[in-house]
């Protein structure tokens, strides 16, 4: 597909004919009826930025490869759309949810939260009975609800209270039919479900005595609503006590003694998540541990893998070792299975008790591989390098394959020894070549959630800490923790933004001064 | 007039598009388009179920759609994922009309206002009391119930003929049997179990929060005090003497079982798959302390989303669909989970097995469903594995610092 598009994009920006302008133009078509058919998705759902950003995208896709002048866009234009929606829009939207207090208890728009408060506290009358009902509607298509009690049917709507119908049909206990009224079959009830579940017909002129709703139109239950909500006031009254709640800073609301009813909603909140990231004594001895060793085993992780990946691109890349093809195959085999399901394995594996490496490779040995602290670390490392070193071997091999040989042989010329050309050549050069690299897997290590989630689940806990921490946890691991992504808390989807920020910024400055490094080593060669 | 061929080719192929786009019964955003392109649709519903239900649902879900001519879509999940997007999900209106779901979660749902109260009326009478109690809160039922589930205490009766009154008995009679274990019950490494290990706790009256009269519980920690540090005593002492390990997992307590190395292990009806040439016996867990061992009782359940735009086919389905004996029946073959319909349970309890996990349960408390429970099963079973490990040298102080955390992450 991207091949076909490169095609067509150099025809296109060539000349107007030939076959490759034929396969641009379906392919263009192809991407407008797509966008276009999003647009018009994006429209029946009513979500506008969607819409206008997909406008956007389409607009620019076309205006890109229909003009002559925009020939670099048309290579990066697929790239770029991605980047914008795939890794723009996340951060930013992470960024906005960090200033929020998104999470347990302030989930949803203040609307829904209304909604939900109001639902929670309208109460059943205490041994109402359970009332047969028919959805009905007069003259004026205004929905009204016949009720059967104690045999007698009744109608009323939201307006009027429910009267007696005298001459109303009873048909199986639920009535049938009422002159005057247009009993709804089931089809017409479901296509207005929405004005059925909201209907409260009063059983009396009192409000006191409650309202008769629904909610599957089958049966009527008489009802009484605790709390009420005034629209214009903005304030919520329960009615048994009288207390007036209303709407604070939080997004809650709250009664004159400080009281505040259960649900409440997203607001945004400045740098209070920030504050509370750092300001919890609780967190502050572990998080000094976490981040140490955070530093230590990303790393250590690049140093042990890279360390075992060249020795062994080096031994393997000697053309006097017979059979190579096999070892490298044999060598790329855990690269190619999931981390996630290589961490279980081997946490499985070092099982104290139980695990492979303990009863059978150490003879019934009882090692506490993942419950003391040191140990633990170590697993940890090891597993790492097992999981890591096969992508240092891949991108080592390449790198020394691809060394000039002249240079060797100059350095042989020189009398320079295998250890002298090992350090002044080889090094250099394959650093030269895997540097980047190097910095992207310490960003990627740093944040390896899934091998200390799945080997250790960051125990074996600290003894001393009060929070629900242990060693081997690395600062995302913590954010998992301390936001309550894990259960273990209420969940705070604002604190964990605001925290994954602060690692997004220390992983950046790291890898921002690192390739500055890089580059004095690409002067040097 | 390429531009047209190409404006044309685009039009054509966004026509086809949509029309397989609105063809979908995919719910949601397009089902207020279907109701009003289609007038012979009754509108949709979605139901999250997971791997274990889906067969069932779909059974009681086909009923539903013949007899009122409503589509029910059935999305399967994992069961683990559900709470959260769950959570995530209701308030942007993606979410489902009906999700099957834990009691546990109700405090959680409820403070986020993703649940939508549901009116069983009479029906209520219907279940086993219990299980309408656990989806109750602050008078308001908010789920309809289908499983209670229970542990207890499943028997080899070839190794052990007869059921154990004490947990010193149980000890003796499994020492005696002479085989590798004397009995089993699964922990997860350093991460404890205190589901598993919790009617162990409750026969040293210590119960993890106050409860109420009515069987709710309030977020004051009861398992703190005298009685808390007898419990903690013992856990390091079996630790010490063997009985407990920590590096029991759940397979490994299955598998042990299973060859028959051992006549007794403590775990719930999920199990009994795994020990199907076994001759089995299910017996109330024996206690170690003076008062009875109760476990938790968990109760499986239907929750009606509070954004439902079809609130009332959700209600519709699960009061006159999902209530019926053949419904919770069938639920119950397909999850081997003892149902909550009185009338379902009844004739589930044939099985001598199903019964004994039943009479276990009826003596169980419920497991809390406040938010507060959240912050303590970390605390919790963490504590109780390095108490029996013997990685706390002191027993008493590692509960008391126990307490005094959790207290401290209740704020």
């Amino acid at each position: 597909m991207s091949r076909a598009r490169y095609k067509g994009a150099e025809a296109g920006s060539g000349t107007f004919s030939g076959a490759g302008f034929a396969v641009k133009l379906v392919l263009i078509a192809l991407v407008d009826a797509l966008g276009v058919f999003g647009v018009l998705a994006a429209w029946r759902a009513g979500s506008w930025g969607i819409l206008a950003a997909m406008v956007a995208l389409l607009v620019a896709a076309n205006w890109v490869y229909f003009t002559k002048r925009a020939l670099p866009l048309k290579y990066i234009l697929p790239g770029l759309a991605f980047l914008l929606v795939y890794q723009v829009y996340v951060v930013g939207y992470t960024g906005y949810v960090a200033f929020t207090n998104y999470g347990d208890g302030h989930n949803s728009t203040k609307e829904q939260a209304v909604d939900a408060l109001l639902v929670q506290n309208e109460r059943r009358v205490e041994g109402s009975p359970a009332l047969p009902l028919t959805v009905v509607e007069d003259g004026d298509g205004e929905l009204g609800f016949a009720v059967v009690e104690d045999g007698a049917a009744e109608v009323g709507t939201a307006e009027e209270p429910l009267v007696a119908a005298p001459d109303a049909t009873i048909d199986a206990g639920a009535v049938t039919e009422v002159p005057g009224w247009t009993v709804l079959d089931r089809a017409t009830v479901l296509q207005r479900q929405d004005e059925v579940t909201t209907l409260r017909v009063p059983v009396s002129d009192d409000a006191a005595d409650g309202s008769v709703r629904t909610q599957d139109a089958r049966t009527g239950y008489v009802f009484q609503p605790v709390l009420e909500y005034d629209e214009a006031a903005d304030t919520m009254t329960d009615t048994s006590t009288g207390v007036v709640y209303t709407p604070n800073d939080d997004g809650q609301f709250e009664s004159a003694d400080g009281e505040t009813l259960p649900v409440g909603w997203r607001v945004t909140v400045g740098f209070e998540n920030f504050a509370t990231a750092f300001g919890d004594e609780r967190y502050a001895g572990p998080f000094v541990k976490i981040l140490l060793w955070t530093f230590a085993f990303a790393v250590l992780s690049v140093v042990t893998t890279f360390a075992l990946g060249m020795f062994l691109a080096m031994v393997f890349n000697d053309p006097r070792l017979r059979g190579r093809k096999v070892y490298r195959t044999l060598m790329i085999l855990p690269y190619a299975m999931p981390g996630f399901l290589a961490a279980l394995l081997w946490s499985g594996m070092l099982n104290k008790s139980f695990g492979v490496i303990n009863q059978v490779l150490l003879g019934g040995a009882a090692i506490p591989w993942l419950t003391d602290p040191w140990l633990a670390k170590l697993s940890v490392l090891g597993v790492n390098l097992w999981l890591g070193f096969p992508y240092m071997f891949l991108i080592c091999t390449g790198a020394l394959q691809s060394l000039p040989g002249d240079v060797y042989e100059a350095a042989r010329i020189d009398g320079a020894g295998k250890w002298r050309t090992w350090r002044s050549i080889t090094m250099p050069l394959l650093l030269v070549a895997t540097a980047p690299l190097l910095i992207s897997s310490f960003a990627f290590n740093f944040n390896n959630f899934t091998l200390i989630k799945m080997l250790t689940g960051g125990g074996p806990r600290f003894d001393d800490a009060s929070v629900p921490l242990g060693h081997t946890d690395i600062l995302i691991s913590m954010v998992y923790n301390v936001s309550g992504l894990d259960g273990s808390a209420p969940r705070d989807y604002g604190l964990a933004s605001a925290l994954s920020i602060v690692i997004f910024v220390v992983v950046g400055v790291i890898s921002a001064i690192a390739f500055r490094q890089t580059r004095k080593l690409e002067e040097l060669s | 007039m390429r531009r047209s061929i190409l404006l044309a080719s685009a039009l054509a192929t966004t026509l086809a598009l949509t029309a397989c786009g609105s063809g979908e019964p995919s719910g949601d955003s397009s089902a207020d388009a279907d109701a009003s392109a289609k007038p012979s649709a009754l509108g949709s519903l979605t139901v999250w179920v997971d791997e274990t239900r889906e067969a069932a649902v779909t059974t009681a879900a086909e009923a539903y759609e013949a007899e009122s001519g409503v589509d029910v879509e059935i999305v399967q999940k994992n069961f683990e994922d559900i709470r959260a997007d769950f959570l995530a999900q209701v308030p942007t209106g993606e979410g489902p009309d009906i999700t099957v779901g834990a009691h546990d979660w109700l405090g959680e749902f409820t403070a986020n206002g993703v649940v939508a109260p549901i009116e069983l009326g009479d029906k209520a009478g219907d279940f086993i009391p219990v299980s309408v109690q656990a989806f109750t809160q602050d008078g308001q039922v908010y789920g309809l119930p289908y499983a209670i589930e229970n542990i207890a205490l499943i028997r080899n009766t070839e190794l052990a003929p007869e059921a154990p009154k004490t947990y010193d008995d149980m000890v003796a009679a499994g020492k005696k049997a002479g085989t590798k274990f004397p009995f089993l019950i699964q922990s997860d490494g350093d991460k404890g179990d205190p589901y598993t290990y919790y009617p162990f706790q409750t026969s040293f009256g210590a119960p993890v929060f106050e409860q109420n009269d009515d069987g709710s519980y309030r977020p004051e920690l009861a398992l703190g005090g005298e009685n808390g540090e007898a419990f903690a005593t013992w856990l390091g002492e079996q630790g010490d003497e063997g009985n407990l390990s920590i590096d029991i997992s759940y397979d490994i307590a299955v598998e042990a079982f299973a060859k028959g190395q051992s006549p007794f292990v403590i775990g719930g009806p999920w199990m009994l798959e795994q020990f199907k040439d076994l001759d089995l016996a299910v017996d109330p867990i024996p206690a170690p302390g003076d008062q009875p061992a109760q476990p938790f009782v968990g109760v499986q359940g239907f929750y009606v989303s509070a954004q439902s735009k079809n609130a009332l086919l959700a209600n519709d389905f699960l009061v006159n669909y999902m209530s019926t004996p053949e419904a919770q029946t069938a639920l119950f073959e397909a999850g081997g989970r003892p149902p909550a319909l009185v009338e379902a349970a009844d004739a589930a309890s044939e099985d001598p097995l199903v019964a004994g996990f039943r009479e276990v349960g009826a003596s169980a408390v419920p497991m809390p469903s406040i938010p507060e429970m959240g912050s303590v099963w970390s605390f919790w079973g963490v504590t109780e594995a390095s108490i029996i490990s013997g990685k706390a040298d002191d027993p008493v102080k590692a509960w008391n610092k126990m307490v005094s955390d959790i207290e401290g992450a209740l704020g």
